[in-house]
């Protein structure tokens, strides 16, 4: 069991709440989160629809194993049609939120039509309102949390939020809970916002019962928290360090993109490392880390809690941020600071709490700043566009200042808000977006690291490291080692990955425990948990299920295989320098093997023998 | 030897792992709201808390009790509520200076840690030794051992 199987149907044209019965036959094919909410989109919205109108619909779902003492077993996820990409969007966060719908008594929230008026939900159990949203609408996520606790008169109520950027139209805006934590990516928080919806303020006390075995999932969880502490990178790598334990390593190996991606190495990766941010200050003689943080449940803690160097001229006259909150991770840190070639530690962390203050995605706000860095460097955009803001490569006042300006989509801000392809198309260079499917690339570069240009190439959700980390293998050798610079393989890796990961997404579960556990862990915890057969096989079918739901979305979406491919700059410009040099993306040596091994027709369409093996 | 909890809020993550391995234990079902042990974050200061009963010796809660429903665990030195006497009158919820005291409408009673009966499940579950359920005449050996070190002159 493990499921509420209980799901409140939010019409927010209608204003109404109703609960339902959880489809049980879906969630033995779905599992839940990633995969489950998937179905439900898929089988109620038209997959052609505009992202940004009422017909789309926006689900906030948690896995069967949200709210468990499971490692990590607090995530949640937001699952719509992504405005940026036209493909199906999963935004997965950590955080409290999850953790908190489930404890009110659901498996999962589906939002539907339009208010007419900005309104929250405030959900206690199984009492749901819809509240006029006046006093909040405008204000930051930061802002609008106080002003909700305050109202509430409860220290205990969770929060997930959209910003000001998301009001304003960004088109890469995420849903922010508890602060710092966010569902991210493609957004998710943009269509949130266009149906008027600011926030959802949640207190469950019903707790999450229903295990199975609860004796066996007890065994079962404290065995997977064991290989977990015994593994270098979650036992303790991650908790020192957090993901920025990567960036001196990726740039060692030469797959560090670098101003907008002309580069694969960058000179000063080691001053916005994870080292670095260890390293006392000359101010006031702490280092940027204060400590990290945990999510619901997680053992490992890899979340920084960072500060700003106080003489720093991005808070000097601005007391409101000089306090801890959500620090750098790599690939914010990499967005922000490698790619645009900006090596200020503390205007990278200003900038990423202006990310967690206004709910915008750092990965894709840093690398949008990159691309306009590049159209202003060829002098496609001038001072007279950008209102008079030099954006050049290395200038941290260009990335502060264009911060400000996304956070409240004022001046160049509302440009910078449409995103990298936009960007590049209106100003008349397509070539310079690197995207796929109109996303943003994450910090692994397919020159060095071939597999992640396959894994980029065909994410259901545009580029992402988060679909298939193939990185896992090729760099860091788990659960295999296999040779970076090489395609040989790599169709299957990506395949394997992207199933795996889909069926770790689909639990309730946080992807970062796939560096010391694979599905032989999982799968018992989750057998412990849920009616049903869950063996490590059935989550790897279970996951290519969903890898292939989603695959046939995109396409009924209007997307084609001429949509899985990499900009030319990674197809065509070698890597200049490091154990790379020389090499592309060998891209075509991938794409034809990898629609053969997913079973699918040359022009990368599902099979109906696929589908019907599957059950999709 | 009696044994005590010992936290130490600088090893602490603020996972929750303690609230759930509490509710569980005495619940049955996985429910921070419902736990004797409580974590705060203090996030802008980036600090986390775990939080509970002390199990006082003069327990402000026992003797205010008017039904006698709070009692002393000579095995344990905890002080547990007695569910079939307390009433769920809360008054041990005004006296306890710290809070840890606590009333649960579901049930009508008051609840609060009783070190599991030897066994306290938070500290089994919690993954950086924040909580410990040590001798209880030295919860400070460890902070005593780690100036004791400083105190060696190096070479």
């Amino acid at each position: 069991m493990a499921w509420t199987k209980k799901i409140l149907r939010v019409n927010l044209t209608e204003g109404t709440c109703k609960e339902e019965p959880l489809n049980m036959e879906w969630a033995a094919k779905y599992l839940g989160q990633r995969g489950l909410a998937s179905k439900y989109l898929a089988e109620e919205i038209d997959p052609a629809c505009d992202a940004l109108s009422p017909e789309n619909k926006l689900i906030m779902a948690t896995g069967p194993l949200t709210g468990t003492m499971a490692a990590t077993g607090g995530r949640y996820s937001v699952i719509t049609k992504s405005p940026l990409t036209g493909t199906i969007a999963c935004s997965n966060s950590g955080g409290f939120i999850g953790n908190e719908i489930k404890n009110a008594g659901l498996d999962m929230i589906i939002f539907e039509g339009k208010s007419p008026k900005p309104v929250f939900l405030h959900l206690e159990n199984d009492k749901a309102t819809l509240v006029p949203a006046d006093d909040i609408w405008g204000k930051s996520v930061w802002e609008a949390d106080e002003i909700l606790h305050a109202k509430y008169q409860d220290p205990l109520l969770r929060i997930a939020c959209v910003g000001r950027s998301a009001e304003q139209g960004c088109l890469y805006s995420g849903v922010v809970n508890d602060l710092h934590r966010a569902a991210g990516r493609s957004g998710v928080g943009t269509v949130m916002a266009s149906k008027n919806l600011k926030a959802i303020a949640v207190r469950g006390t019903l707790g999450v019962g229903n295990i199975r075995d609860p004796k066996k999932f007890i065994e079962t969880t404290n065995e997977g928290k064991r290989v977990l502490a015994e593994n270098a990178m979650t036992g303790e790598g991650l908790a020192a360090m957090g993901t920025q334990a990567l960036m001196n390593v990726i740039n060692e190996v030469g797959a560090m993109p670098t101003r907008n991606m002309r580069e694969v190495q960058f000179e000063g990766a080691s001053r916005i490392s994870g080292e670095a941010m260890l390293e006392p200050r000359e101010s006031d003689g702490k280092p940027n880390l204060t400590t990290n943080g945990a999510c619901f449940g997680c053992t490992i803690a890899c979340g920084r809690i960072s500060t700003i160097d106080p003489q720093h001229y991005t808070v000097v006259n601005n007391p409101q941020y000089k306090d801890n909150s959500g620090g750098l991770e790599y690939e914010a840190a990499w967005a922000l600071g490698s790619d645009t070639g900006i090596d200020d530690l503390d205007a990278l962390t200003y900038a990423n709490f202006l990310c967690n203050e206004d709910g915008y995605d750092p990965i894709s706000f840093g690398a949008t700043v990159a691309a306009a860095m590049e159209l202003y460097e060829i002098g496609a955009i001038t001072s007279k566009d950008t209102g008079g803001l030099e954006l050049k490569f290395g200038s941290a006042e260009a990335l502060t200042k264009s911060a400000e300006l996304v956070s409240v989509g004022e001046g160049f801000g509302k440009d910078l808000g449409l995103g990298s392809k936009r960007l590049c198309e209106k100003y008349g260079h397509p070539e310079l977006s690197m995207t796929v499917k109109g996303q943003e690339f994450p910090a692994y570069d397919p020159r060095g690291i071939q597999g992640m240009g396959l894994a980029y190439a065909t994410s259901n959700r545009g580029a992402c490291h988060l679909r298939g980390y193939t990185v896992s293998s090729e760099l860091l050798g788990v659960p295999v080692k296999t040779d970076p610079l090489s395609t040989e393989g790599k169709p299957d890796l990506v395949k394997a990955f992207q199933d795996a990961t889909a069926a770790v997404d689909s639990s309730g579960l946080c992807v970062f425990t796939t560096f010391g556990w694979t599905l032989e862990d999982i799968a018992p915890q989750v057998a412990a948990a849920c009616e049903g057969e869950w063996t490590p096989e059935s989550m790897v079918e279970a996951g290519e299920r969903i890898w292939n739901l989603e695959r046939k979305f995109n396409l009924d979406a209007g997307l084609t295989a001429a949509d899985d491919t990499l900009p030319e700059r990674l197809l065509k410009d070698a890597a200049k320098t490091g154990p790379a040099k020389g090499k592309v993306n060998e891209l075509d040596k991938m794409l034809p093997e990898y629609y053969e091994v997913r079973g699918w027709t040359a022009d990368g369409v599902p099979t109906s023998d696929t589908l019907s093996r599957l059950s999709v | 030897m009696l044994k005590a909890l010992q936290l130490e809020p600088e090893k602490c993550t603020g996972c929750l792992q303690c609230e759930m391995a509490c509710s569980f234990e005495n619940e049955g079902i996985f429910n921070p709201s419902k736990s004797r042990i409580k974590v705060f974050t203090f996030h802008e200061e980036g600090r986390f808390a775990p939080y509970t009963c002390s199990q006082c010796a003069e327990a402000w809660c026992m003797h205010a009790c008017p039904v006698e429903a709070i009692v002393l665990n000579p095995d344990t030195g905890s002080k547990d509520v007695l569910e079939d006497v307390c009433v769920g009158c809360k008054v041990c919820t005004i006296a306890c200076p710290f809070g840890t005291v606590n009333y649960n409408a579901d049930t009508g009673k008051v609840i609060k840690c009783d070190l599991c009966g030897g066994e306290p499940a938070c500290a089994e579950a919690c993954p950086t030794d924040a909580i410990t359920y040590v001798d209880a005449d030295h919860t400070g050996l460890g902070r005593m051992r780690a100036h004791a070190a400083q105190s060696i002159p190096s070479d």
